[in-house]
């Protein structure tokens, strides 16, 4: 087991190395360095830079130097949390980005918790029930919310909190809450204004989710180890849970660590939509206005959490599966 | 049979799988008697209702099928409870298994959990049959795998099923299908999955604990040579009904039906050429589509059209039945000893 783990951490530290390279290419991408750039915009918009300071910048930055030295540069900076500048932004990256990017965890840990204690126990309800009333009615309402788009849901469900509920539309905050410091308030506002995204997020995930967690458990409850139980005297409930579940749970321990970053990645309209303050708007204005610094660090931050997602759910699913630990 | 030593008497049992394109008569008016302490052998070929009926017994016909005729009387202290009407998911049932009637299942590769602990799920058997503690149950369930010769029994605790061989996994069964003492075991055929020699040491096995606990066991089986080795009593099934029920040396030395007799010719055995071995003519017809009349007679050699009908099951003798319309036709033994 020990040995496992460090061999996963070992490999979880080379893929990481190897994605802060591409992250850095990705930066390098534009043509011209990014000085030239940030002296182009900062002149279209009527400033104008000294040569003096650009000279500072350059040497600052690493510029005159072969790529290696800059890419130790740029690296050594986010170790130590400075991601460069913004272009767009004018200001620094890491200014932007670390709120966006616990409002982003926020909305995706509770989509993912809703997505789990929704379908779960719908997908079991559904297998042990097979071609039941309310087999089918989970099985139509999961098609209707993956042909659902999500836009659409999150502007029917802002209208339903605003007509319904009389809630200000948008955002994870009320505007009095907007700029003022965490209270316990603060945190309530959140929680009200949460559950829209959660829902929209969470849906197609929920309706995918019941139809795998049924297949799952279809192929189990008629293993026979699960019949030994049952002749064992175990009551059926019981039994359910203590065995098959926990079975047809594995797969998706598995996809825990890949869950974040997808749900980002389908996050970005409805975060526009719902105007959130997360991190995929951001990303997508940055890749837009070759914002390079930004959209690289973003790029790097995203990929680090998936790669963190996924040694952690080799660590759960060993710790669950005792077949896992034997390869 | 007014005999107090019965423990299950099973009459006219008929078992049904409604599928959607047709309806399975599994087991189709099946009887029998187990006694305590006795062991009674079930044989015939693949489909001819063994493990249905053997599942029927714990209330655990799988959907969709259901018990639709009969009686599963289990006698215990002067009363005698009707499995069969009993709720399938109710307290008495689940009472009633394990606790008095345990079951070794036919795949014994995955009749463990592969995600739970021996241990766990040993413990787990004990625990829900006997009010005690954790430790005691773990010394009950380590006493028992020494005493199936299991190596290690404090270690096995811990370990998981894919670390087991199937013989250690099958013995691990029967330590577990113990923790109870049930007066009751019924062995789905325990040690098809085995190679010859773990299938003979486990055959050795069952049958010092079946002296030492004074269990009955209900052994099903495709193999008549593990019934010789096994059984008080037989019952030879074809297609959901039994074709001959007797003794097990009369059916060895007396088999009078043509199906039991065609089995008994298809065992190799060493004062025999081995290229005289016969099979039987055909194959087991399609369960959905059971022959009229005498469902044996596409395969029967003794068939005679217009002669056959549906044969009854016949009482050629005080403890041997045969179903079939001609038994007297072609058994000069018995038309000798009916005559006299
Ligand atoms: N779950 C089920 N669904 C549909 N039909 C079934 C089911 N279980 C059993 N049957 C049918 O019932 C009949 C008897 O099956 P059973 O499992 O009792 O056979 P068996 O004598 O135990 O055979 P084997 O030696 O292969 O174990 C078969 O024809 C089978 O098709
Ligand atoms: S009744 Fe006829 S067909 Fe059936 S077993 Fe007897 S002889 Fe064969
Ligand atoms: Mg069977």
């Amino acid at each position: 087991m020990f040995q496992f783990i460090v061999r996963r951490i070992l490999i979880a530290l080379v893929t990481i190395f190897a994605i802060s390279i591409m992250s850095f290419v990705i930066i390098q991408l534009p043509p011209g360095d990014f000085l030239t750039s940030y002296v182009a915009s900062l002149a279209s918009q009527g400033d104008s830079v000294s040569e003096q300071v650009v000279q500072a910048m350059r040497e600052n930055y690493g510029l005159d130097q072969p790529i290696y030295v800059q890419y130790l540069k740029w690296i050594g900076g986010v170790v130590q949390g400075d991601f460069g500048r913004s272009l767009e932004w004018g200001v620094p990256v890491a200014d932007l980005i670390w709120d966006r990017l616990a409002m982003s965890l926020m909305v995706g840990l509770s989509s993912v918790l809703f997505v789990w204690s929704l379908a779960i126990p719908i997908g079991v309800y559904s297998a042990t029930n097979q071609y039941s009333l309310i087999d089918y009615i989970s099985t139509f309402l999961g098609f209707l919310g993956l042909a659902i788009p999500n836009f659409m849901l999150a502007l029917v469900l802002m209208w339903i909190a605003f007509s319904a509920f009389g809630q200000d539309v948008g955002g994870l905050f009320s505007p009095e809450f907007q700029d003022a410091p965490w209270s316990f308030e603060k945190f309530i506002n959140l929680l009200s204004h949460l559950w829209i995204p959660m829902i929209v997020v969470g849906t197609a995930g929920t309706a995918g989710l019941i139809r795998t967690m049924r297949a799952n458990m279809l192929d189990e409850i008629n293993q026979p180890y699960v019949e030994t139980a049952r002749a064992k005297g175990l009551s059926e409930r019981r039994n359910i849970w203590k065995y098959p579940v926990r079975v047809a749970l594995n797969p998706f321990i598995s996809t825990v660590g890949y869950a974040l970053p997808s749900l980002i990645g389908g996050e970005i309209i409805v975060a526009v939509v719902l105007n959130l303050p997360t991190i995929g708007p951001i990303l997508l204005r940055g890749l837009l206005s070759q914002d390079m610094f930004l959209a690289g660090a973003i790029v790097l931050l995203l990929s680090v959490l998936t790669v963190l997602g996924t040694l952690l759910s080799d660590i759960l699913l060993a710790l669950l599966d005792p077949r896992i630990r034997m390869e | 049979m007014s005999n107090n030593n019965v423990l299950l008497e099973v009459k006219d049992l008929k078992v049904s799988f409604y599928l959607t394109e047709a309806t399975v008569q599994a087991v189709d008016g099946v009887s029998f008697t187990i006694e305590a302490g006795k062991t009674l052998g079930i044989v015939g070929e693949s489909g001819c209702g063994k493990s249905v009926t053997a599942r029927a017994i714990l209330g655990m016909v799988r959907k969709p099928g259901k018990i639709t005729n009969g009686e599963i009387l289990y006698h215990r202290a002067g009363q005698a409870i009707d499995i069969a009407k009993l709720d399938p998911e109710g307290p008495e049932i689940r009472s009633i298994r394990w606790g008095e009637i345990a079951m070794i299942f036919q795949e014994p590769m995955t009749s463990l959990s592969p995600v739970h602990t021996i241990g766990n799920q040993m413990i787990e058997a004990v625990q829900l049959h006997k009010s005690v503690s954790k430790s005691a149950a773990e010394a009950v369930s380590v006493d028992l795998m020494r005493r199936v010769g299991l190596p290690y029994p404090e270690r096995l605790l811990t370990a998981y099923r894919h670390e087991l061989s199937g013989g250690m996994r099958q013995r691990v069964m029967i330590a577990m299908a113990l923790t109870c003492s049930p007066r009751l075991l019924i062995a789905d055929e325990p040690t098809t999955a085995l190679d010859v020699t773990t299938q003979a040491q486990i055959l050795d096995l069952m049958r010092d604990l079946q002296d030492e606990y004074n269990m009955a066991i209900m052994f099903i089986t495709h193999n008549l040579g593990v019934i010789a080795e096994m059984a008080d009593d037989v019952i030879v099934m074809y297609l959901g009904k039994e074709v001959e029920v007797a003794d097990v040396d009369t059916v060895f030395y007396g088999a009078s039906h043509p199906y039991t007799q065609a089995l008994l010719r298809s065992i190799p055995r060493h004062d025999v050429d081995v290229e005289r071995l016969e099979t039987i003519s055909g194959s087991v017809p399609d369960p959905t589509a059971i022959p009229a009349g005498c469902a044996f007679h596409p395969r029967c050699r003794h068939y005679v059209k217009g002669a056959c009908g549906t044969p009854p099951l016949v009482q050629v003798s005080a403890q041997h039945q045969v179903r079939c319309t001609r038994v007297y036709e072609i058994n000069e033994h018995l038309a000798a000893a009916q005559t006299e």
